[in-house]
Order: structure tokens, then C-alpha cells, then sequence
């Protein structure tokens, strides 16, 4: 469960869980936070929170919300995000799920929306009391069977997860259904070029370069940097191979042609082999070294 | 050509680094042009049983009902709408039974699964899916995502709530908003394309594409075209060395020849003498 600790001057005043989908902070009494400071406006800033997710969004404040030292309008929060309204901080803890139960709370679970045949709200409108949607582990389905859509929102929504589960809640207010995509279109992908780093980092320190020389032929002495993640070699029709860059080192594989690249010599068979350091491939008619970047 | 000799296709199937067992469940007809993936859940085992459920007995059906020379009779019009019709009735059948029998049996309450169907005929190819699980294609050296997810972060995605990039951080990735067998009735997806030679069509839970970028997915596809096999293999390993947190499962399906069914006399003569 995500939380938020209230500090002004590096004092920590309160400690606020997340609980709710929609978290109010502000200058008046009525705020879930309240900040009892001039600087703060009646109804600042507001928090949403969908499952995991929490957003915060500014609700036209005279003086701002800044998160980690630039102004936003509305933010997606990360773990240690730094919310200052005035001088008050709020720092944001959304503890990753730890290794042990990160198997059970990635399980794939169904959300249900049993307001699904409701007119959508117009635009996704912070208040609940349109669409709620719960969300229940198949596990706990059980009791929900024999009428599964005749169900109350709150009946039973629990939050099948390992680090302590909040009270069960009507989930967040969900956005409202998607326009129908065009079918028989589908999309091109979002980034063609993506740039963002694998999902989770190898353990360990990143792999050392490597590269390939070629020993023999027309392109002897050229050099091939093994920089991508799969570098093919040979000649495609006749005799291919891929070199694969794995966190546990650089491996190479027969791709296709009616005989295989020899490794060292011997011929590499169907199986993917480690090189080590100043291995000898021939390919295609033509000798190669593998080697580590001094 | 039929369509086992048109069509190269490789599976692979792993239960990744953190489970202990896989609840996903693949399977292929390739003699009737049927490519059939599910990623299982629910308690216990009870998520192996529904994805199990749902290949075999979607895939046993279509091979009863679903002759791929009836698509020469039928004409092409009508058997789009007959490959669409029964796979939704293949569809509802084993929802139907997934749901009895967790309503009859304890263990199994409330066991659900995602599914992705593809089935080709005639240089087409139908497509039905629930869920998150993907179908991707590779088409030149483009890849686009023909399946659009049933689940919270396409949602989110769809109303704007969250950005691309934003998704990638959420941490409600695993909420799908549509399963087989959770409910009496289920709604399917199905949609209908067109083919090329040269199309690549990958199959894939959420194990894949969680863990591995799409953009290291077609540089994949793209490098190791040659080798539907070893393809699969370094999809899956890629799962595994970012993690593997999930069952990993994928099924490719590559369009080597025109899989078009003879018309006019002259290719119907033609065609008997093969």
C-alpha cells in the first residue's frame, strides 16, 4: 500500500496511507491531508489512486504543486517522488513488491466492471459513483458465481495481495471505456525506436565488450563490435549464425544452411555454444576471432 | 501447396524463473491452419486446467467443424463469416465448460484463462482473443500488435489517463478486464485479415511481452527469420535472462508460400494432381 509522509523543514509531521481512490490535500478542514498553512489553497491538490497506480493532479492552486522540483499539473507518482505544496513536503512510498512475493502479486487477475452497461461518464471523472469497478482474485470467486454481474460494487472487491491488504474498497474510479478502436487496423507500434532499457536490469556488472575478426578472405582484418543483443554472421541462403549477448555471455547458435559453422574446429550442431575469449569460427568459407575488448 | 507445407510454425512453452509450474498451454493444428495459446489462472493448478480446457477443446472442435477445402466451396465471403462463427461457438463451448467445472469442483473455483485463436485459410487469417495475451505480426521489417489487450492499462491507455511511457512503470499490469470461464457468457474478439507471404505472426502470454521490449521482440523476428525454431528458443531466453518472472510462452507462424485456395477449373485440375 502506497503512503505518503508529511514533513515541513525536514520534521516529519504525519504519515497518510493511501487508501482511498481519491485523497484530498488542502488548507481546509475537510481535506483527508490538511495543511493549515496560508500558502495553501482551500482545496490544493488532489491523489488518485487506481490499484497500484497513484496520480496527483493540481486543482488549480494559487501557488502550485511542484514534484521533485518542477511544477506539474498531474503526475504519474513513483516511488520517492517528492510532492512540495509551500514549504511542506510530502514524500511518496509505493514499496515495490519484494522478490519473495512478487511471483503471487503478479499473478494475472480479472477486474470486473459490473456497472459495464452504464452510459460512460464523459471524461475520466474523479468521482466513483458511475462505473466501479472491482477487483477480486479468481481464488475469492467462488461466492460471486451465481450472479457474477448482479453483484454490488462493495460486496466482496479484497485486494488478493501479499503486502497487507487494505480494507476491501470499491476500486478507483476507472477511466471510461475505450472509443472502439478501428478493427481491422491495428496499430503500429507505439515507438518504433525504443529506447527504454530492458524491464529489469542483468544482475551483476554489465557485460565486457566484445568483437569479431575476421581472419580469412576479402573482408580480413574488418571488425564486428558484438554491441547488439543478436549479431548474425555468414552469408544468408548458404551458412548463418547468430552471435546472442546474454547477461552470462556471448553464445553462438546455427541459424540456417545445410551444414553448420565449426567452432574451434568441431561443428556446432543445433546447440547454442558459450565463446570464450580468442574461440576460432569459421562460416561460410571464412575465419573468424572472437575476443574480449582489452 | 496446403497449409502445413505453406505455413512454418514453432512453439515453445517455459514456466520461466519464479514458478514452479506453467499454466500456460499452446497448441497447433497446422493440417487445418490452427495456431491456439492461453495463459491460465486461478489457485492452486486450477489455471493449467483452464488453459488447458480451452486449447483442447477449442482446437478439437474446429477440427471437427472446420474443413479448410470447404473455404474452395464456400467462396472467400463466406468463410470469413464461417471461420468467425464457429470459432466463437468453440469459444463459448469451452467457456461453458470451463465455468461447470469450476462450479462443480472446489478446487477449480474460479479458474479463468486468456486466449488468443488464429486460423488460416486461404491467404486469410482469423483472429479471436481475450485477454492479454498477444498476437503480434512482422510484416517487412515492421511489427505491429493485431491484438488490443482487455485489460486495465489499455483502458487507462485508451482514455489518456496514462501515457505509453507511463505504462511501462504501472504496476497494474497483470488486471485483465476479460477471461475465458470466469463468467456464464463471454465476449470474444475476433477480427478478420488479410495475409502475405512473408508475414511473420507471433503468439505470445504476457510473460513474453512483459519482459521483453517489443522493439527487441522484432529485432528478434527480424535477424532469426529464417529459423522459426531458434526464434522461438531466443524469445524465451530473453524472457528468462530479463527475469522470467512469468510462464512464457510463444507460437510463430511464418507465411513461406501463398496459401490461396485453387479457383477455376484449370487450378481445380491442377490442384488434384499435386
Amino acid at each position: 500500500m502506497a503512503k505518503l509522509i508529511l514533513s515541513v523543514d525536514g520534521q516529519v509531521l504525519k504519515e497518510h496511507q493511501l487508501t482511498k481512490e481519491r485523497t484530498l490535500i488542502g488548507r481546509k478542514a475537510h481535506n483527508d491531508i490538511q495543511i493549515d498553512n496560508l500558502a495553501v489553497s482551500g482545496e490544493h491538490a488532489a491523489i488518485i489512486t487506481i490499484l497500484n497506480d497513484s496520480f496527483i493532479e493540481d486543482l488549480g492552486s494559487t501557488n502550485g504543486t511542484m514534484v521533485n522540483g518542477k511544477p506539474v499539473k498531474k503526475h504519474f507518482l513513483q516511488n520517492n517522488d517528492v510532492v512540495e505544496i509551500g514549504k511542506h513536503k510530502l514524500k511518496y512510498f509505493n514499496d515495490a513488491p519484494t522478490a519473495a512475493t512478487a511471483a503471487d502479486f503478479e499473478k494475472t487477475m480479472i477486474i470486473r466492471n459490473p456497472a459495464k452497461a452504464a452510459p460512460p461518464p464523459p471524461k475520466p471523472a474523479p468521482e466513483a459513483s458511475d462505473t466501479q469497478t472491482n477487483l477480486k482474485p479468481l481464488a475469492a470467486e467462488q461466492t460471486a458465481t451465481k450472479a457474477p454481474e448482479a453483484k454490488p460494487a462493495a460486496a466482496e472487491p479484497t485486494m488478493n495481495v501479499n503486502t497487507s491488504p487494505p480494507e476491501p474498497k470499491p476500486m478507483a474510479p476507472p477511466p471510461p471505456p475505450p472509443p472502439a478502436p478501428p478493427p481491422q487496423q491495428p496499430k503500429p507500434m507505439a515507438q518504433p525506436g525504443a529506447s527504454a532499457p530492458p524491464p529489469r536490469a542483468p544482475d551483476g556488472t554489465p557485460l565486457r565488450e566484445a568483437v569479431i575478426q575476421v581472419l580469412s578472405g576479402a573482408a580480413a582484418g574488418r571488425t564486428l563490435d558484438l554491441t547488439k543483443n543478436l549479431t548474425t554472421i555468414g552469408k544468408p541462403g548458404l551458412q548463418v549464425a547468430v552471435i546472442t549477448k546474454r547477461p552470462n555471455g556471448y553464445f553462438i547458435t546455427h541459424v540456417e544452411g545445410a551444414t553448420y559453422p565449426t567452432l574451434n574446429g568441431a561443428s556446432l550442431g543445433a546447440q547454442a555454444h558459450a565463446l570464450s575469449d580468442h574461440d576460432l569460427i569459421e562460416i561460410a568459407g571464412v575465419k573468424m576471432e572472437f575476443f574480449y575488448k582489452p | 501447396m496446403t497449409l502445413s507445407q505453406s505455413l512454418q510454425s514453432a512453439s515453445l512453452t517455459d514456466p520461466g524463473r519464479v514458478r514452479d509450474h506453467n499454466e500456460d498451454c499452446i497448441e497447433s493444428r497446422p493440417d487445418i491452419g490452427l495456431y491456439v495459446l492461453a495463459d491460465g489462472m486461478g489457485g492452486y493448478n486450477a489455471g493449467e486446467v483452464a488453459s488447458g480446457m480451452a486449447t483442447s477443446l477449442i482446437s478439437d472442435g474446429l477440427q471437427e467443424t472446420w474443413n479448410p477445402r470447404e473455404s474452395e466451396r464456400l467462396g472467400r465471403d463466406q468463410a470469413k463469416a464461417d471461420t468467425e462463427r464457429l470459432i466463437a461457438e468453440q469459444i463459448a463451448r469451452a467457456n461453458n465448460a470451463i465455468f461447470t467445472t469450476s462450479q462443480n469442483n472446489p478446487e477449480c473455483a474460479g479458474m479463468g484463462t486468456t486466449l488468443v485463436v488464429t486460423l488460416f485459410f486461404d491467404n486469410f487469417m482469423t483472429v479471436a482473443h481475450i485477454g492479454d495475451s498477444r498476437l503480434y505480426r512482422l510484416r517487412g521489417d515492421a511489427m505491429e500488435q493485431i491484438t488490443r489487450d482487455h485489460s486495465l492499462l489499455q483502458e487507462q491507455l485508451d482514455s489518456g489517463l496514462i501515457t505509453p511511457e507511463e505504462a511501462k512503470l504501472s504496476q497494474n499490469k497483470n488486471l485483465v478486464t476479460r477471461a475465458l470461464g470466469i463468467d456464464p457468457t463471454v465476449e470474444p474478439e475476433i477480427h478478420v485479415y488479410e495475409t502475405q507471404v512473408g508475414d511473420s505472426y507471433l503468439l505470445c502470454s504476457d510473460g513474453l511481452s512483459d519482459m521483453v521490449e517489443d522493439e527487441e521482440i522484432r529485432l528478434t523476428l527480424i535477424t532469426l527469420r529464417s529459423n522459426p525454431n531458434l526464434t522461438v528458443q531466443q524469445l524465451v531466453q530473453a524472457a528468462n535472462d530479463n527475469g522470467g518472472r512469468d510462464n512464457i510462452s510463444a507460437v510463430l507462424i511464418r507465411v513461406a508460400e501463398p496459401f490461396g485456395v485453387p479457383r477455376g477449373w484449370v487450378a481445380r485440375l491442377k490442384a488434384l494432381f499435386r
